[in-house]
């Protein structure tokens, strides 16, 4: 497969069991495998895969489940991570590096830095979060064309 | 700086990958916050850290070409680790040295990433 012969699109999708620490980055292990075989730049597939690694821990750690549905676009990549609550409670300082609110679980793994959504907004060109009680989603996009290249 | 170099000034013990260790590495990152390995643009590096779990694996596939993970004050990474490397082709070496002094052996000697190259002149 390379970008030549991906005329419209490719979607991947994913559920995201709450908790599960364990396979936690598998769904970034199989999207770095996918756009490795398109020939994308490496710093590309850095960005992209760290986006999809740091949400997808998100759905993990603070959620009660989700999906990720991933769709690879000849120009760019768009990653939608949603999940049924309980919502970001303080979106302005869930923003902020370091503030989090990860259970000690978490930390014991790596996780839970307050750096999630940082490194989210650092490595996309777009991100558009809603959130509430019900739930979050996240809209991520990765340019293929534009600063990078 | 090559893999078998990283060993020697670690006195490491290579857990996996032993054939790999002629490949060179350009920079490292030392750390136990899975997040700040992924603020790491992991190109031809040496990730140092203190967690064992298989996520530090992950974590490395993913910010790009890590060629080594050293598990510092003499960790040993669960089976479960040592199979997800070595899928991915990465070296597992552990270490006795504790974090700190383990990342500076290696600055020390050399294994300076390049936009560090002004802090380096001062060694």
């Amino acid at each position: 497969m390379n970008m030549e012969k991906l005329a419209a699109s490719y979607r991947l999708e994913y559920d995201v069991k709450a908790k599960d620490y364990v396979r936690g980055g598998e769904v970034s292990s199989a999207l770095r495998a996918v756009l490795k075989q398109l020939s994308l730049p490496p710093e590309l597939v850095r960005r992209c895969c760290v986006a999809c690694y740091e949400a997808e821990m998100n759905v993990i750690i603070h959620s009660l489940g989700g999906r990720l549905q991933i769709d690879i676009y000849p120009d760019r990549l768009v990653m939608v991570a949603e999940d049924s609550g309980p919502g970001i409670e303080d979106l302005d300082k869930a923003m902020e590096e370091g503030y989090s609110t990860a259970p000690e679980e978490a930390r014991e793994m790596g996780f839970g830095a307050g750096m999630g959504l940082p490194n989210i907004k650092a490595n996309t060109d777009r991100l558009v979060i809603t959130t509430n009680p019900e739930g979050t989603r996240l809209i991520m996009e990765v340019l293929f064309v534009g600063k990078d290249s | 700086m090559k893999l078998y170099e990283v060993k020697e000034i670690l006195d490491a013990e290579v857990l996996s990958g032993e054939d790999k260790l002629d490949q060179e590495v350009f920079g490292a990152c030392g750390a136990d916050l899975m997040s700040d390995v992924l603020a790491w643009k992991g190109d031809k590096g040496v990730l140092l850290t203190g967690l064992t779990n298989p996520q530090v694996v992950r974590t490395a596939e993913v910010v790009g070409d890590v060629k080594c993970i050293v598990f510092v004050r003499g960790k040993r990474p669960s089976t479960e680790t040592m199979e997800l490397a070595k899928e991915a082709g990465i070296v597992l070496m552990r270490c006795k040295y504790p974090m700190f002094v383990a990342c500076g052996l290696l600055f020390s000697r050399g294994l300076v990433p390049d936009e560090y190259g002004e802090i380096s002149r001062i060694l």
